[in-house]
């Protein structure tokens, strides 16, 4: 029933980016201009930035990518649609669909951005398997905390502002883990050096997603 | 009483003498009992925010509300007290410690959350979505302090090498003052929310009548 729910929703939010292609492309825009100024700003030669370097400014433009992008999910629904799918579909359903949806396009996001970064400014990742997990299990990450927090924000008045200032300390925690574990990949170490960490990760998954599946339905009420 | 207690038998008594450390180990009785109320306090604060949304209850998010805010002045004050403490025995009040990271950030974790409820006008609104919030961020402020620190090298005490207190030097004349310093810097946070929460609901009151 709720899963039957779920794919209904997420069939509805990927008609309806389709539908309104700019939302989509500006993101894919902004992601791609923010590579290219640092690309330009950093000023390097290919092959001359350092790989702790490449790491840090690769998963900060994908963090401020992923607060764009899921900025969009609630701030810029209008209410009266969000009032339809309140009489017809059930929060919890909802919410997950959300995050499911997200978390896709988060993954879609991060790896065109890493295509990009590997174009541009060389590739230094040796383990790229490694590379790829750890960027799924972060795009999903992401768009679990920050779905939920958009759907916090969009509540509020200046809710760009807030999306920024609620979302950035809670995502720090997620944010340094990745680094760390991408940091292990890019350095191509063992795999075991990572195995704890990524544990971790999904662990954290799973804590902040049931914390946003029984949130969810108060925030809803409103 | 124990305050007082703490106060003079952490200034008074004997300690240990220890390389580096030497006199600044009267810290302890101050700096680490901010943590433990910092932790309990929010703590509480959430208990309540879970209360507040199964009851709708105005009570219940004053009281939240009240315990984030002494739990952020032990946040503050644990900073400041273990910069103090930092300057003498690392050499510089910041010394890019993952758990001093954690604090800092844990810390504006908090004030995002002042920053929220100021930013609601309506007051049920207000209530709900500064509990949804701080329920929220409570498990990312656990894996913050207690998780990710674990797993680096850190210059605290009991973290990359560096033996915890207990191994050498919370010897038991220093037990006598810690923990009594504990419960007595707790106490002091609950008796000081609790006035707060008595003033708030007195408030609430005379604006019902009026």
């Amino acid at each position: 029933m709720i899963a039957n729910e779920i794919k209904i929703l997420l069939l509805k939010e990927i008609k309806l980016e389709w539908r309104q292609k700019f939302a989509l492309n500006g993101i894919v825009l902004y992601l791609a201009s923010t590579i290219f100024t640092v690309y330009l700003s950093v000023n390097v030669k290919i092959g001359v930035l350092a790989p702790q370097t490449w790491n840090a400014l690769f998963w900060i433009i994908i963090l401020f990518t992923a607060v764009n992008a899921m900025a969009k999910s609630f701030i810029l629904e209008n209410s009266g649609r969000m009032l339809y799918y309140y009489s017809i579909s059930r929060p919890q359903s909802f919410i997950l669909a959300k995050i499911i949806y997200n978390g896709g396009l988060m993954i879609l996001l991060s790896s065109l951005g890493y295509l990009i970064f590997a174009i541009i400014l060389n590739n230094p990742v040796k383990d790229i398997l490694l590379f790829f997990l750890n960027v799924s299990l972060a795009s999903i990450a992401f768009a679990t905390t920050l779905t939920m927090i958009s759907a916090i924000a969009a509540k509020a008045n200046n809710s760009h502002t807030l999306m920024t200032i609620l979302s950035l300390p809670v995502i720090i925690p997620i944010l340094l883990m990745v680094i760390r574990i991408s940091g292990n990949a890019i350095a191509g170490m063992a795999r075991s050096a990572s195995s704890g960490d990524l544990l971790t990760l999904a662990a954290l998954i799973v804590m902040i997603g049931t914390a946003a599946y029984i949130l969810f339905p108060y925030l809803w009420r409103s | 009483m124990l305050l007082f207690y703490t106060v003079i038998g952490g200034f008074l008594l004997q300690v240990p003498r220890l390389p580096i450390l030497n006199e600044s180990i009267r810290n302890l009785y101050f700096h680490v009992p901010m943590w433990f109320g910092m932790i309990i306090m929010l703590g509480t604060s959430v208990f309540f925010s879970i209360r507040y949304l199964s009851t709708n209850d105005f009570r219940f998010d004053r009281q939240s509300v009240e315990f984030a805010n002494t739990g952020i002045v032990f946040g503050v004050l644990g900073i400041l007290t273990g910069m103090i403490w930092a300057a003498f025995t690392w050499g510089a009040p910041w010394s890019n410690d993952p758990k001093q990271n954690a604090a800092a950030i844990g810390l504006l974790i908090y004030f995002a959350f002042l920053v929220l409820r100021n930013s609601l006008d309506d007051e049920q609104l207000r209530a709900r979505i500064s509990a949804i919030y701080n329920i929220f961020a409570f498990p990312v402020l656990v894996t913050l302090l207690f998780i990710l620190p674990r797993m680096t090298d850190s210059l605290h005490p009991g973290a990359g090498g560096n033996p915890g207190f207990n191994a050498y030097d919370l010897d038991n004349k220093m037990r006598m003052i810690f923990y009594p310093a504990v419960i007595g810097w707790t106490l002091l946070g609950v008796w000081f929310t609790s006035l707060r929460i008595r003033i708030k609901n007195l408030e609430a009151t005379t604006e019902d009548i009026i």
